[in-house]
């Protein structure tokens, strides 16, 4: 039996829902310091060409504009993951993005007005924008501070990974399926654009800086790194943050361009993206061509994968390229497969370059998987979910990359959305002709995919820890210094929780600080789903320690031998002795020897870094997940509506039930857009529809319900048994829509997104094509 | 120059006095002007909802009006709901205790259209179904939620009052 506990497990509302919901929470955008300039950057017109010349005097002259800078005016480092991106561009433009000067001014009128004065002289070149051409001989070096090193000026990042022998399976195999998948490029429109607030002190040399990053420390450091500072010279200061999904990983060239206008002018400067320039300058899913060939024996059983994936880097390189880090992990151990072998690169082009995106490269990693296998379950004539079970890894299972899966709710969780959305009694292509032979305008189809990610953080930094410090001050008050952040996901609340649950503080006693790097100790920062993971077995680390504290000094007090105290509503009990928190604090502060109620903890997860050939045990745990989606095809328009959702995930264990549903949710309505109406299109690098009129978010409209049913595994890894949730709910929910359009008209898609133009021409083909059979 | 216009409007239940430039956006006027930052800007092209206000009962996006239009009219932002004594209006009460928040961009936005469409429902004395209640939050964008928590805390307005 596991134990009842007091508040994790039940539903608890946002800390923050208060200040949010009356409109007083301050994001970057409301910011306001005395003498605030206000920065902008020119972007390049176009997308490749030579630069001949920036006159910047006619802008200089501007009444208002109070600094204007180009390459020519700063000394910097290049930026990246790489190293390979200046921020500003002096000689060629590469992307649609480039930065080639920044003005602050008085006003955003004047400040827009001072770029429009701006004249730069191109030379126009023919760009690169397909991955393919780059690697082409006769293709020219895209980004010039790019290596040689993977056999191709071209190629910025290479993976490769295998396991088993992979001709010994091929043998074996009965069925063998190739296929090339490609997905779009996509983008986490954050409701709240971009925005920065810069503050340089030439008194001190100290730069402070409001920025809306999920990953503080490390954009500490990427910021000094950039503009040649001492890293502790900078301060961050996280506003509340609008929406991050993976966006805030990479620090962009906007970011140091704004705190040298800040330098330059010595006043605090803000610079605030128009939602337009949210579409062209922020980060984007990476677009990925995967060619991908499994096997399967006569029982079922996969033999084997081999995938070969392009992805298309852009002119620069940011996290984004190491997202085959996350993919191998799908290929290789999403189910048991005797032989993998990977290779993933990562092309220059003069396309925007990408980054990180809740999921980090698994929702196209799952989607590729998981149709194939529909295709394998189909030439070997069993049942798409019969084929899922058969391969699905359990508890115990070491996979071939090392994977240790110590709990694994991968099959509990596909039996439970099977069974929920009658899975066997409604697939199409499985069930007896009449109903496959329905006619008529509306088709209905149901899909199944399933997924792995990491649940237990990820080993990639030198430290995947979290510090916490804690205060009880002489009032009974409880003030949690975390390094974790909270960028709406809830985290904050759930270390409240955890709090409430082992000291038994009441919520409305306990402040949790976690926005200011001079105040809070190292964190990662938020990604790989860690956060509620790391930083609550941080806050479970210190709170063992105050309480040894606590209890040493009541026990003292209470004139008892030093044991154990039962916690409860702001009081410490033994047997029939209770003594209140703030008495014992009290104590402590006035009492001699004084001493102040203050412990810190350091808490790094038991996982491992990768060897060379990325293998290794990774995560603190592992998360699983299943989706069933059942669709409604308008065969004379093409659209697909999502009529139902099932997802089944293995969370280990519930913390908050309202915030979780949140994330399963919000997931499920990222994948569907993902799966059926996001894109960004682009022509010759420009792209054409940055806007809300052209990129189609779902709306409330479009929202189908969505059953959650968690799976509870009780992982001793996480606090209180919990797995990594947040970035699990969208990754199989593409490829989950994809079989199901596939069962609903008899046509199997390659590419995402499933927009309606993609299914009316292939309903056209498929009616020409049986005609012509005639 | 411009010409400066006189406007004469209320305002979260306060009456004001105020000379604008006639191009003055409305959601400039609020955050920039009168320093109500609650009402917040994510698109400003009348696409994504989170600059909703109410002006005489209706909810507008505040980035598609311009300021000189509510001369005579009575305007309430986020800020206007709840009192001193009540800080939190019913609407506010349901978005918390259903989840309805993530990030949180989005619902001063979201909550102004409730209230708006509640109060209307109120008057004609109906409960709205569940597909209107949808549809009456078609004009939001919200990224983090998928809107269900935010459909259920509305639902959960129109049947209790």
């Amino acid at each position: 039996m596991v134990k009842e506990l007091k508040i994790i497990g039940k539903s608890t509302p946002k800390l923050d829902a208060k200040e949010r919901v009356t409109g007083k929470s301050v994001y970057g955008h409301d910011i306001e310091l005395p003498g605030m300039l206000h920065g902008m950057i020119l972007r390049t017109k176009y997308p490749c060409a030579k630069i001949i010349s920036i006159d910047v005097s006619e802008a200089k002259a501007l009444d208002g504009v109070m600094c204007v800078i180009t390459a020519a005016d700063v000394d910097v480092n290049q930026i990246g993951y790489k190293r390979d991106h200046p921020i500003f561009k002096s000689k060629t433009v590469n992307c649609n993005r480039d930065e080639i000067a920044a003005v602050a001014a008085t006003t955003k009128e004047i400040a827009k007005k001072a770029l429009s004065l701006i004249k730069v002289e191109y030379e126009v070149k023919k760009g690169i924008y397909n991955p393919f051409d780059a690697l082409k001989e006769d293709a020219p070096k895209l980004n010039e501070f790019s290596h040689d090193k993977f056999g191709n000026k071209n190629i910025g990042e290479s993976f490769h990974y295998e396991h088993g022998n992979i001709e010994d399976q091929k043998k074996l195999s009965k069925v063998i399926i190739t296929k090339r998948y490609e997905t779009s490029r996509v983008t986490h429109c954050c409701m709240a654009t971009s925005n920065i607030t810069a503050s340089y002190s030439k008194l001190d040399g100290q730069l402070t800086i409001w920025a809306s990053t999920q990953v503080p420390f490390l954009y500490q450091r990427d910021v000094a790194h950039a503009l040649k500072m001492e890293p502790s010279k900078i301060r961050i200061i996280q506003p509340i943050i609008g929406g991050g999904f993976g966006s805030k990983l990479d620090m962009l060239p906007f970011e140091p361009i704004c705190a040298l206008l800040s330098i330059k002018t010595g006043k605090p400067v803000q610079l605030l993206y128009s939602r337009e320039e949210e579409f062209i300058a922020s980060p984007t899913r990476q677009p990925m061509i995967i060619d991908l060939t499994t096997g399967a024996n006569e029982n079922g059983k996969f033999t084997f994968r081999e995938v070969k994936i392009t992805m298309d880097n852009g002119a620069y390189t940011s996290w984004g390229a190491t997202t085959p880090f996350v993919m191998m992990q799908t290929y290789s151990s999403l189910y048991q497969v005797p032989a993998c072998s990977f290779d993933a690169k990562a092309i220059y082009t003069n396309n925007p370059f990408a980054g990180s995106f809740r999921g980090y490269g698994n929702p196209q990693a799952t989607y590729s998987i998981e149709t194939n296998i529909d295709l394998l379950a189909k030439e070997l004539g069993i049942g798409k979910d019969e084929i899922r079970l058969i391969n699905a890894n359990y508890k115990g299972e070491i996979t071939g990359q090392g994977l240790n899966f110590k709990t694994c709710g991968a099959i509990p969780a596909l039996k439970k959305v099977i069974e929920e959305s009658k899975y066997s009694q409604r697939i199409k292509s499985q069930i007896s002709n009449s109903k496959s032979q329905e006619s008529g305008r509306y088709k209905k189809g149901i899909g199944l995919a399933s997924m792995l990610h990491v649940g237990g953080g990820a080993k990639i930094y030198r430290s995947d820890g979290c510090g916490t410090r804690l205060k009880i001050d002489h009032y009974g008050y409880l003030t949690i210094i975390t390094g974790s952040n909270e960028i709406g996901q809830g985290s904050e609340t759930v270390l409240a929780m955890i709090a409430v649950e082992e000291l038994g503080i009441p919520i409305e006693k306990i402040k949790v600080i976690n926005t200011d790097t001079d105040v809070k100790p190292w964190d990662v920062g938020v990604h790989a789903s860690r956060t509620s993971f790391v930083a609550g077995n941080s806050l479970l680390g210190a709170i063992k320690l105050i309480k040894e504290k606590l209890n040493k000094q009541a026990a003292k007090l209470l004139c008892i031998e030093n044991s154990d105290f039962i916690y409860q509503n702001g009081s410490m009990f033994h047997d029939d002795k209770e003594i209140k928190i703030d008495k014992v604090v009290r104590e402590m502060h006035f009492g001699l020897p004084n001493e102040l109620c203050v412990v810190e903890y350091f808490y790094e997860p038991p996982s491992s870094f990768q060897d060379k050939e990325f293998k290794g045990d990774v995560s603190g745990n592992y998360a699983f997940a299943s989706q069933a989606i059942e669709v409604e095809v308008d065969t004379l328009t093409g659209k697909v509506k999502v009529l139902n959702v099932f997802v089944s995930q293995d969370v280990g264990r519930v913390l908050n039930p309202l915030a979780l549903q949140g994330q399963i949710e919000g997931g499920v309505a990222t994948g569907i857009g993902f799966a059926l109406t996001e894109e960004m299109i682009y022509k010759n690098g420009m792209l054409l529809n940055p806007n809300f009129h052209g990129y189609k978010l779902l709306t409330s409209m479009d929202m189908p319900d969505v059953n959650f049913y968690p799976v509870e595994t009780y992982d001793d890894a996480g606090p209180y048994g919990s797995k990594g949730v947040g970035e699990a709910p969208l990754i199989p929910t593409a490829a989950a829509i994809a079989n199901a359009v596939a069962d609903a008209i008899g046509i199997e898609f390659y590419s995402l997104p499933l927009s309606p133009e993609k299914i009316l021409k292939a309903l056209k083909e498929k009616t020409i094509n049986k005609v012509l059979s005639i | 120059m411009y010409n400066m216009v006189e406007i004469n409007f209320i305002i979260n239940g306060s009456k004001m006095t105020k000379r604008i430039k006639p191009s003055t956006l409305l959601v400039d006027f609020i955050r920039d002007d009168l320093k109500l930052k609650g009402t917040k800007v994510g698109c400003m092209e009348g696409e994504c909802g989170a600059c909703t206000i109410i002006i005489d009962g209706t909810a507008i996006n505040s980035c598609m009006y311009l300021a000189i239009n509510i001369n005579g009219k009575n305007v309430t932002t986020i800020e206007g709901l709840g009192t001193v004594e009540k800080p939190l209006d019913l609407v506010q009460e349901k978005m918390i205790a259903h989840g309805a928040i993530q990030c949180g961009f989005c619902t001063s936005g979201v909550v102004m259209t409730t209230k708006a469409f509640s109060e209307k429902c109120k008057n004609e004395d109906k409960i709205p179904t569940r597909d209107e209640v949808k549809k009456s939050l078609e004009g939001h964008l919200c990224r983090c939620t998928g809107y269900i928590k935010i459909i259920d805390a509305a639902e959960a307005v129109y049947k209790k009052q």
